[in-house]
């Protein structure tokens, strides 16, 4: 049996989980949310991803509880949340810091919202133990968190926040104080966790990399706005703007004018004496309107000699980074655009085909790029 | 050599500072009353072994005798307790509030606090003579609007003591507790109430067990002082307010019996011992927890 693939957003039946409709949120002249229409839907593992300053945590902190919209409406499995207080929602959140209290051990800790609303002991044991064999915490539970390991405390945060079993889930940079490789074993864990428990997941990063990791879908904010909203693989292959294309991952652009020459085809005239490129787009264009052509660096080959491709421009390698795995050519071209092209390193690196300063074409096909407006 | 210096300096500044005159002052303790210059004797000038020989306790044993003395120490307890939770209920709520104000006014706020140490604490002392006497503002003021009759009697009794304390120490409560609660991360207060707590309940679980450590240091650092306080009781209290500090004065002045009154001074500073190597434990354990 072919498994369904989890789409709700494409299903106009589905009832989204949460609700943002023309949301604005104002601090004095500051405005941090401006006029946010967003649904997120039950068992999602959604995240926020912007710069600093986007909006993304003031988004994250009225879903908690902890702020209320200037303007608009959130709501909540139906129901306007706004006015209703932290402490009455059914939206748990893990902090940045953790914000694990000092002063409980890692039992104590995971038990402090369960006691909250319950004082049936054996309940409240069973639900803690269950954490703590979902976290892989056992042999920690008496230890306070000054005596326990930065993983392990950020699994003591999640462990707390899902121990009542809520039905939003908000992740606050979850993993901003883990090293590179306890991040990346984490993230597939909490992936792993939010699958095992269903519970709906709201993460906020700065981290690219991790939202593309973990996320069903990611809404990319900049200045209080969303920019785009769609799957990891959209916002990578198809960005509907030149900023998503640039804060998600590496980007070439080329500026220039659009000239339909066919069914979804156009030809991008992008420097004077130089042939225009090719290049399929399903948005249309006019005919001169100005555009950008984005193309992802390992769309983009490198070649000695010219070759018989779709758009082949001629160039000088200024730079080459060294990645490893990669390598990326940075290749300036005569009209002083610099296109980076990213090779794999199938081969050793004494072997490399080319160096500094050597003249090389780059190329790319008809439906490498996108051509956006804006 | 020069961490060996480092670490001799507090131990020579507490050997002569504190260790030789307990010794001194012990050593009275021991001696018999005499009509001379000092006013007891043995003295050294009759021979080290000589002297040694003749001391005793007589002095503790007088004090066990005389009732005066064991209710003078009760009642300096009960006062410096009563005063400490006064200034723990006056003081927590300053503290918090000072934690909680914007970051901009809180160097303001601390030097409000620390302001009154500007001006001598005899005069301040004074000030509220002036203040609770039958004719001082406090009375005026209820005079005139109209709460009171006849003007009442706060100075001279143990309500004016309590409130002298109180006043006094009231900086030693306000700076722990409110270095306890700056801090707090505001954070913990917020997964409170995320995972079902309200505000006043937050309080309770977080706040407080967080300010512990503050609220036992600001207790001490008032109790230990007002047990053996003088100067606030012989100003502001009356013939019916006994503390030890008080006693202690006019063994010494008054009757010009250095021996009972060194005796006297050696059970407070026994009494005090208690309250003091809890509070460095308490501190220690701090240190530890944060280590």
């Amino acid at each position: 049996m072919a498994e369904t693939v989890f789409a709700p957003w494409d299903d106009p039946n589905e009832k989204p989980l949460i609700r943002f409709r023309n949301v604005t949120k104002r601090f004095g002249d500051f405005i941090a949310i401006d006029d946010l229409t967003l649904d997120i839907f039950e068992r999602e593992f959604f995240a926020l991803l912007g710069p600093s300053g986007c909006g993304k945590t003031t988004m994250m902190r009225m879903l908690a509880g902890f702020e209320n919209p200037t303007d608009g409406s959130i709501e909540l499995a139906g129901q306007d949340i706004a006015g209703v207080p932290a402490n009455k929602r059914a939206v748990n959140m893990m902090f940045q810091s953790y914000a694990l209290f000092p002063h409980l051990s890692v039992w104590d800790n995971i038990a402090f919202g369960l006691r909250r609303e319950s004082n049936d002991k054996a309940a409240i044991a069973a639900r803690v133990e269950e954490m703590l064999k979902l976290t892989r915490l056992e042999k920690f539970a008496r230890r306070k968190p000054h005596q326990i390991s930065g993983g392990q405390r950020q699994r003591v945060a999640l462990a707390r926040s899902l121990a009542k079993a809520p039905k939003l889930l908000l992740l606050d940079e979850p993993l901003g104080a883990l090293d590179a490789k306890l991040r990346e074993a984490t993230q597939f864990e909490l992936m792993d966790i939010q699958e095992k428990t269903g519970t709906t997941f709201v993460i906020v990063t700065h981290d690219q990399e991790e939202a593309m990791t973990v996320a069903s879908r990611v809404a990319v904010m900049d200045e209080g706005r969303v920019m785009q909203v769609a799957t990891p693989e959209r916002i990578y292959e198809a960005p509907n703007s030149v900023y998503v294309a640039d804060f998600i991952g590496d980007v070439n652009i080329l500026h220039g004018a659009a000239k339909p020459v066919g069914q979804d085809m156009y030809e991008v005239g992008w420097a004077a004496d130089h042939t225009p490129v090719q290049a399929s787009s399903s948005r249309p264009f006019s005919d001169g309107q100005p555009c950008h052509l984005a193309i992802r660096p390992e769309k983009v080959s490198i070649h000695r000699d010219r070759p018989a491709a779709d758009n082949a421009v001629r160039g000088k390698i200024l730079d080459i980074a060294y990645l490893g795995n990669l390598s990326t050519y940075h290749v300036e071209l005569p009209t002083g655009d610099i296109i980076k092209a990213q090779v794999a390193n199938t081969r050793r690196i004494s072997r490399r085909d080319f160096t500094w300063e050597d003249p090389v074409w780059v190329s790319w096909t008809k439906t490498a790029g996108v051509l956006l407006a804006e | 050599m020069r961490r060996a210096v480092l670490i001799a300096v507090p131990y020579v500044w507490l050997l002569a500072l504190f260790l030789i005159p307990f010794a001194v002052v012990f050593k009275i303790s021991l001696s018999d009353i005499a009509l001379a210059i000092p006013p007891y004797m043995p003295t050294a000038k009759d021979g080290i072994w000589n002297m040694l020989s003749q001391l005793d306790f007589e002095n503790f044993i007088f004090l066990t005798e005389d009732d005066l003395y064991w209710k003078a120490y009760v009642s300096s307890l009960q006062i410096a307790l009563i005063s400490t939770l006064f200034a723990l209920l006056v003081g927590y709520p300053m503290a918090y509030a000072m934690a909680r104000a914007p970051e901009q006014w809180r160097p303001t706020l601390l030097m409000l606090v620390i302001l009154p140490f500007w001006t001598s604490f005899l005069i301040r002392v004074y000030a509220w003579v002036g203040i609770l006497s039958g004719e001082g503002f406090l009375n005026q003021f209820l005079l005139w609007i109209g709460v009171v009759d006849s003007p009442l009697t706060i100075l001279n009794t143990n309500t004016a003591v309590y409130i002298g304390i109180v006043y006094t120490y009231l900086p030693f409560m306000i700076l722990p507790i409110y270095s306890a609660l700056d801090r707090l991360d505001g954070s913990l207060i917020e997964a409170a109430e995320d995972l079902g707590c309200s505000r006043i309940k937050a309080f309770w679980l977080v706040t407080i067990p967080l300010s512990r450590n503050g609220i036992i240091a600001g207790c001490f650092l008032v109790f230990i002082p007002a047990l053996g306080e003088f100067v606030i009781p012989s100003l502001l209290g009356g013939s019916g307010t006994l503390m030890i500090g008080k006693v202690l004065f006019e063994e010494f002045f008054s009757n010009r019996d250095w021996p009972v009154a060194s005796a006297v001074a050696v059970i407070l500073l026994l009494i005090l011992i208690i309250p003091i190597v809890l509070f460095q434990r308490n501190e220690q354990k701090q240190v530890e927890a944060e280590g």
